[in-house]
């Protein structure tokens, strides 16, 4: 029984908003759509949304969980503004989402869960699908998605409540037909997933198969839409999201130096899933140790490092804090570690699951003393793999503690990654001397100012290294005047001369002109795509994306004065463009946020209309 | 790792390292790195396969005398250091130099930790039940009622004891020795560097500028002997100028008793290696002015160690899998964009 007539239509990009109750399984409907979505050849984009208790009350508005993607034949770098399609599977994750929706846009919602209960818990006096401004404004469907749920796995040998877990399978499956996904890499998934209890594997492939039989027979849904193939480098791809890519990067930046890696962590939001990627990691002689507290995290990988293995630490903003002094220690002895920040919305515990970039500042200076550290940010989740491995070789060839900065936004969103050859990536060299002649623990490179990894376990070698102030060259405490400003200065000139060891500051745009804008970190999506939207519009915008916060890139300063303005967007209360001004004495323009969400294309495209006028 | 490339054997002089100390004129420190000088190199470890780490504090200058690796790094994080080193380079032998300040106070929690994991490491707690280094206030050990410069009225908090600590840490192995019994602490070293898993020896330590005598029980050569309880695994436990005292078992409550009087088979018989640590908490309780102090090894006994299994976990999966890199990278469902597709 197929309806009279199907429309079709063409759409270069979608973008859908999954939300429900924190337990009706959005997260997974979310991720199987991009998963299908990517193999079928689309870019795509994600934007997992939840609340930080583990089961808020059911129905609640704090318990909604939410999954934005966005999927495209064109190149797309975010998961999109608004929402196209708003999947609502109760009426608290209405109440929170409907404001995003665009207007007219694809309204489905699960009627069997706007019960007076329900809509009591949502703040509803009246039931919302009964207002005729929403079937007005909006092309709503009210679907009984649990009703046909239940009804067609009547048959089956299940408890009624596990039946009703299906229903976001048939959601999935109803919005896979609207969009003309195939159904086949979800059924793997399913069978895979459930293959030692065939009994939920079959209802929820029937849940799935029914929801798209719905969209084929049901005549309300008359339009199918479709949106075509996105053309993208060749190569082979998969789906990451950042903190999938920073293990990744972390376990091959090891293993092109051929040495193990060490992970002492404390289990922190939004980091944690790092510790979760690489504890599987233990054939690549990846070694992840859970300690009682960040700073013995920070102690451990101290001592890992000492030992000469690649050592790495993760954390988020509240870890840092504790991990600090520990850190200043790293910088006084010179020892190679990576201390990676999963950013989140601060301070103190601050909002644990939503993201922010306010921790810059406390990574370029919080600590006691002069201390300075390297600071380098990944732009994207793929790119966590990328800066990932920079970290280590910055790291290890200038023998000093690195930070790496992602964030929420970037650790949990998903999108594709083009693999590369693990033979194709370039190997990272270590030495460590072995000879006693001469030897001085705090000898300095004449490149890179750095001093020697000597290892323990190397006869003649035997040294002692400490928090007090060093002597230059035999690393013997002293606290001789002269030679205290010496190694401050030596300290903080080993880290500006990593500058002549990374790409020179080169902007994507005009090489001058009207506006520069100047990001950093998770917001590259939104504000690459905005500045290309401006230079589309005819305007004279240029944009540059710094990985490397700390030292800046070579020709910065001149990239800045190469436009008539600066304008500098970051998800807090104006640092970069802090430190900008101090650096370059530039009148940029701070353009901030601090709501626990990622900046919009049309929020950072206002700013530079805004900016130009 | 290669060894030291003389073959001679090691002396208490190659592990010095020539750095003048700079302890006060008369601390108990000085004993104590005489004897772990002493006593390395009978361990026939290269000298370069030994890192000492301590934290902050009087003690914590030790790895600076030491000609040997290590690190003189920040308050109470030793363990920490160590732990992670440890995990790393498994051959080392590993030794963390603290206080009573350093691992009791700023450090409880890794002092804590690194006893429970029973990493292989061996802790040395320095106890002066003082702390020096700030120059002169009261410590997590020190008597409630201390007058110091932080509490002139008197201490008003009670102190910990280091072996109960680390009995109740589920420690693997537990030793107490006196700075001045330079024999006995070179036996529990020894024993402490032989045990496989993490070590504590409390070493009861003299300041002799902020607390000097806090253990003059112990060391006076007239009041010792009465003092002094000698914990020797299978011995009925005996002490005193004739070791005519000794101690038994009263339902729940060690008492002191005549051995003349009571023979000792109804003494209590020390065992280090009991499975319960009931009988090393009663010893960690007993001191005057009612009971001699045990000193020695309260408890020994074998429990699996954190870096090994670590290394055993990881063989066990590289025995397992391949570490080929582009199949991780493969791993999960992957798609191919074919040549000319843009």
């Amino acid at each position: 029984m197929t309806k009279a007539s199907i429309q079709k239509q063409e759409l270069d990009r979608v973008t859908i908003l999954f939300c429900g109750d924190s337990g009706d399984g959005m997260q997974l409907t979310g991720s199987q759509f991009t998963a299908t979505s990517a193999l079928f050849g689309n870019d795509v984009s994600t934007f997992p949304d939840y609340p930080s208790e583990i089961r808020a009350p059911a129905g609640s508005l704090a318990g909604v969980s939410a999954f934005q993607l966005n999927f495209s034949s064109i190149p797309i770098h975010t998961p999109g503004d608004t929402p196209d399609a708003l999947v609502a599977m109760n009426p608290a994750a209405l109440k929170v989402y409907l404001p995003k929706l665009k207007p007219k846009g694809m309204l489905i919602v699960n009627k069997d869960a706007f019960t007076d209960v329900n809509l009591k818990k949502a703040g509803y006096e009246e039931d919302p699908l009964e207002d005729p401004e929403l079937t007005s404004q909006y092309q709503l469907r009210k679907v009984p998605i649990t009703t046909l749920t239940v009804n067609a796995l009547e048959d089956l040998d299940l408890g009624n409540r596990a039946k009703r877990r299906c229903k976001n399978f048939f959601a999935l499956g109803l919005v896979y037909w609207l969009y003309g996904r195939p159904t086949e890499p979800t059924l793997r998934w399913i069978q895979d997933k459930f293959s030692k209890v065939p009994s939920v594997a079959e209802a929820n492939r029937r849940a799935l198969e029914t929801g798209h039989q719905l969209g084929e027979t049901e005549e309300s849904f008359a339009v199918n839409y479709h949106v075509a193939k996105a053309s993208t480098e060749p190569g082979t791809y998969r789906i990451v999201n950042g903190n999938e890519a920073s293990a990744l990067g972390f376990a091959t930046a090891a293993r092109l130096a051929g040495k193990p890696l060490v992970y002492s962590s404390y289990p922190i939001t939004p980091a944690t899933d790092v510790l979760h990627e690489l504890a599987k990691l233990k054939h690549l002689d990846v070694r992840t140790i859970q300690y009682e507290d960040e700073i013995a995290a920070m102690g451990s990988a101290i001592g890992a490092a000492f030992g000469g293995t690649f050592s790495l630490t993760g954390t988020s903003g509240p870890g840092v804090c504790l991990k600090s002094e520990a850190i200043n220690l790293a910088i006084m002895l010179e020892l190679p570690v990576v201390i990676l920040n999963v950013q989140r919305g601060g301070p103190s515990t601050g909002m644990p699951t939503k993201t922010e970039q306010a921790d810059l500042l406390q990574a370029f200076a919080g600590r006691n003393g002069e201390s300075p550290i390297p600071i380098l940010a990944a732009a994207n989740p793929a790119d966590c793999f990328d800066v990932a491995i920079e970290a280590f070789r910055i790291a290890v060839r200038h023998m000093t503690p690195v930070f790496m900065l992602t964030d929420g936004y970037i650790a949990n969103g998903a999108e594709p990654w083009r693999i590369p050859g693990f033979e194709d990536l370039e190997l990272i060299e270590v030495t460590h001397p072995s000879d006693p002649e001469g030897f001085l623990p705090y000898e300095r490179d004449d490149a890179t100012l750095a001093r020697p990894w000597a290892i323990p376990g190397t006869p003649g070698l035997e040294h002692r290294l400490g928090g007090l102030e060093k002597q230059d060259g035999t690393g013997a405490v002293s606290y001789d005047p002269e030679n205290h400003e010496h190694m401050c200065r030596l300290r903080a000139k080993k880290v500006e001369r990593i500058a002549d060891f990374v790409p020179e500051a080169r902007a994507d745009g005009p090489p001058e002109g009207d506006l520069l804008v100047l990001s950093w970190g998770g917001t590259f999506g939104a504000v690459y795509s905005a500045c290309q939207e401006a230079r589309t519009k005819g305007h004279s915008v240029a944009h540059f994306h710094l990985r490397y916060l700390n030292p800046f890139p070579r020709g910065l300063g001149k990239l800045l004065s190469s436009y008539n303005k600066v304008l500098i967007p970051e998800l807090n209360l104006g640092q970069l463009a802090l430190l900008i001004r101090a650096r370059f004495l530039v009148d940029a323009v701070s353009f901030t946020k601090v709501k626990g969400r990622p900046f919009t294309i049309s929020e950072v495209k206002e700013k530079i209309e805004e900016v130009l006028s | 790792m290669t060894s030291t490339a003389e073959s001679r054997p090691l002396t208490r002089k190659d592990f010095a390292s020539g750095q003048a100390v700079r302890w006060c004129p008369g601390c108990g420190d000085y004993a104590i790195l005489a004897q772990v000088q002493q006593t390395l190199p009978k361990l026939g470890i290269p000298r370069e396969n030994f890192v000492v780490v301590s934290g902050i504090g009087c003690s914590s200058r030790f790895p600076y005398y030491m000609n040997t690796y290590g690190i003189h790094s920040i308050h109470g994080r030793a363990p920490t250091l160590a732990t992670g080193l440890k995990c790393a380079r498994p051959d080392l032998q590993v030794w963390v130099v603290t206080g009573d300040g350093d691992s009791l106070a700023i450090g409880g929690n890794h002092f804590l930790h690194a006893l429970r994991r029973n990493v292989d490491i061996n802790i040395l707690l320095f106890n002066n039940r003082i702390y020096g280094l700030t120059k002169g206030q009261y410590s997590p050990t020190s008597e409630l009622g201390k007058r110091t410069k932080s509490s002139p009225q008197g201490s008003i908090e009670n102190p910990v004891n280091p072996i109960g600590v680390a009995i109740g840490a589920e420690a693997s192995f537990i030793a107490r020795t006196v700075d001045m019994f330079q024999q006995h602490m070179s036996d529990v070293l020894l024993r402490a560097a032989e045990h496989r898993g993490a070590t504590l020896v409390e070493i009861a330590q003299n300041c002799v500028i902020f607390n000097d005598g806090a253990w003059k029980h112990l060391t006076d050569p007239d009041a010792k002997l009465e003092n002094v309880l000698y914990l020797e695994h299978g011995k009925p436990m005996r002490f005193g100028q004739k070791r005519q005292k000794g101690i038994r078992l009263n339902g729940f409550q060690p008492e002191v008793v005549d051995v003349a009087e009571v023979g000792e088979e109804d003494l209590l018989v020390h065992d280090e290696k009991a499975e319960q640590p009931t009988l090393a908490y009663f010893l960690s309780r007993m001191g005057p002015p009612e009971f001699p102090t045990p000193v020695g090894v309260f408890r020994c006994i074998d429990k699996p160690i954190h870096d090994q299994l670590l290394l055993e976990q990881v063989r066990e999966a590289e025995a397992r899998k391949s570490p080929d890199m582009n199949a991780l990278y493969r791993q999960g469902q992957t798609w191919e964009v074919p040549q000319g597709a843009k």
